[in-house]
């Protein structure tokens, strides 16, 4: 069955991309329902993407090629990623290529285009864009590997796929190394995709933004990629949390119904993960950016102390 | 994998969040929110106890519960606010060190606290010996928050954390200390707290303030 499993692996990838930019427009939506805004459609995102794609792009005299290739790189490793992650089955062609310490080498290399893109064409907004993108980065990215070493070491092996498989066989036990990671893992997911806690998703032209600062030179086509894979990345942080933390319903074999069902379940997890982003979203204030290494030293702090709790109590 | 009879799971949860209350009193900067925390410390502290002297069926293990309940989850901190509230302290000055570097200290010593209690684990015999490490890592936590605080009333709470930690890992380590001594060591904390409650105003009425980097120059000095 090798072609039917590159058949589910390709309606895996189109899924996300399908996918990530609802998803998107459901966790705005659900923010502007608990703020009392009326919300706009959730198919919002699309239309902006579609509205770019139909513009001219215009660049900088001074950009060189990266800051036109970047865009390219940034979406091909988001789609990358989506394939790496085991989002409705395990058993895929992609899927079982990579595991989770490649994948977070993979998100690293769209940080890092991202941010040289923009300090490219030298504008202020740009670097200080690129520096803090950095700063963020850099504090995440442990957290969030020590978050993968704890799942690992409870199903002893680094691949998403088993780590999904192994955990959701498992008999339901509390588990507080777990619980912990969890929160960590959810601090990162904040973090590293520019929601409140440390940046603000809906304001242009700030002091204190990250994520629009380094896409501000970028426009038409360019910025539709760039628009787009931020949507990716979102869907990609929320379908690690899936696989890793309630793996139950993924698909272990590549029966249809198996996959209908884990399609449909995927589907149920994002509507109440969007929720429940929205609602920490609105909960919680910004952070000041000096504050914003305290925010993920905590989660950090989280995940070594579920790494720790988990050496000394064992199970 | 054989998995744990339920009641010891909650145990080892209820471990867990008392190591991470501990760390969120290490960074919490105002004084209300602290007295909160140790608040909360002490009811995980008598849920931890209860559910204990229910699994052994141990009558000590009961009163030891209600005692904890009395004193550590409403005497002491209606106290402490009490005294808050009349001293007028709400904010303690930014600690000794920053606190991403005070809590990486914290990480380093879980590290030490439970390698430390790796040998005492072995020999006990309770079905809680696990939870020794996480006890001794809480009273050095709580020693941690006294030496990065500098005012007197956040070192008090860093006091009566660190006896929690004490109850706690007696409690993992043979089930509980003996009524007596648990009784003396409750008189001792109730009386160590309303001295010092005293004490505190003696401290402001001297220096204005209850700073304690007064107390480091010599009245010759000045």
């Amino acid at each position: 069955m090798r072609v039917f499993d590159w058949i589910v692996q390709l309606m895996g990838i189109a899924l996300a991309l399908a996918a990530a930019p609802v998803f998107l427009g459901w966790v705005n939506q659900c923010r502007a329902w608990l703020q009392n805004k009326s919300a706009p459609s959730i198919l919002q995102p699309y239309r902006g993407i579609r509205k770019l794609f139909h513009k001219d792009a215009v660049i900088a005299q001074n950009a060189s090629r990266l800051f036109r290739l970047a865009p390219y790189v940034v979406f091909g490793a988001m789609v990358t990623a989506a394939a790496v992650i085991p989002s409705i089955a395990t058993r895929l062609p992609i899927t079982r290529a990579a595991d989770a310490i490649a994948l977070v080498g993979l998100l690293a290399t769209a940080r890092v285009f991202l941010s040289l893109a923009a300090m490219d064409i030298g504008t202020a907004f740009g670097t200080l864009g690129a520096r803090r993108e950095m700063m963020v980065g850099f504090l995440a990215e442990p957290a969030l590997l020590v978050v993968i070493f704890v799942v690992s070491l409870t199903s002893a092996t680094t691949a998403l796929p088993i780590i999904a498989e192994r955990l959701a066989g498992q008999s339901l036990v509390l588990n507080p190394s777990l619980a912990f990671t969890a929160v960590a893992f959810t601090m990162v997911l904040l973090a590293e995709n520019a929601r409140i806690p440390v940046d603000n998703p809906a304001t242009h032209l700030e002091l204190t933004m990250i994520h629009e600062a380094l896409l501000l030179e970028y426009s038409a086509r360019h910025l539709a990629l760039m628009e787009w894979a931020a949507a990716l990345k979102l869907f990609n942080y929320a379908c690690i949390g899936f696989a890793v933390f309630i793996p139950w319903g993924i698909a272990t074999s590549d029966a249809p119904l198996g996959l209908t069902l884990s399609v449909m379940l995927l589907g149920v997890k994002l509507t109440v993960a969007g929720a429940g982003l929205a609602f920490i979203e609105t909960v919680s204030a910004k952070l000041r950016v000096f504050r914003a290494p305290e925010f993920l030293a905590t989660a950090f702090l989280l995940a070594v102390l579920g790494l720790l709790v988990r050496l000394l109590l064992g199970e | 994998m054989k998995a744990l009879p339920w009641d010891l799971q909650l145990l080892n949860t209820l471990a867990a969040l008392l190591l991470l209350l501990s760390f969120a009193m290490l960074s919490q900067r105002r004084i209300v929110a602290l007295v909160n925390l140790l608040a909360l410390q002490g009811a995980l502290l008598f849920i931890a106890t209860l559910l204990l002297a229910w699994r052994t069926g141990d009558i000590n293990l009961y009163l030891s519960a209600g005692l904890t309940l009395g004193l550590k989850v409403i005497f002491l901190p209606w106290l402490l606010h009490r005294l808050i509230r009349r001293l007028g302290v709400y904010w303690d000055t930014e600690p000794l060190l920053n606190i991403t570097g005070t809590m990486l200290v914290g990480l380093l010593v879980v590290i030490f606290s439970f390698g430390l209690a790796q040998p005492i684990a072995a020999l006990a015999s309770t079905a809680t010996r696990n939870s020794i490490g996480i006890a001794v890592a809480v009273i050095l936590i709580a020693f941690l928050t006294m030496i990065t605080r500098r005012k007197a009333m956040s070192q008090v709470v860093g006091f009566l954390s660190m006896e929690n930690g004490l109850f706690f890992g007696a409690m993992s380590a043979t089930y509980g200390m003996p009524m007596v001594v648990e009784l003396g060591v409750a008189l001792d904390v109730l009386v160590a707290m309303l001295v010092l409650g005293v004490f505190f105003f003696q401290i402001r009425e001297q220096f204005d303030s209850l700073d304690l980097k007064n107390f480091e120059t010599l009245k010759e000095d000045q």
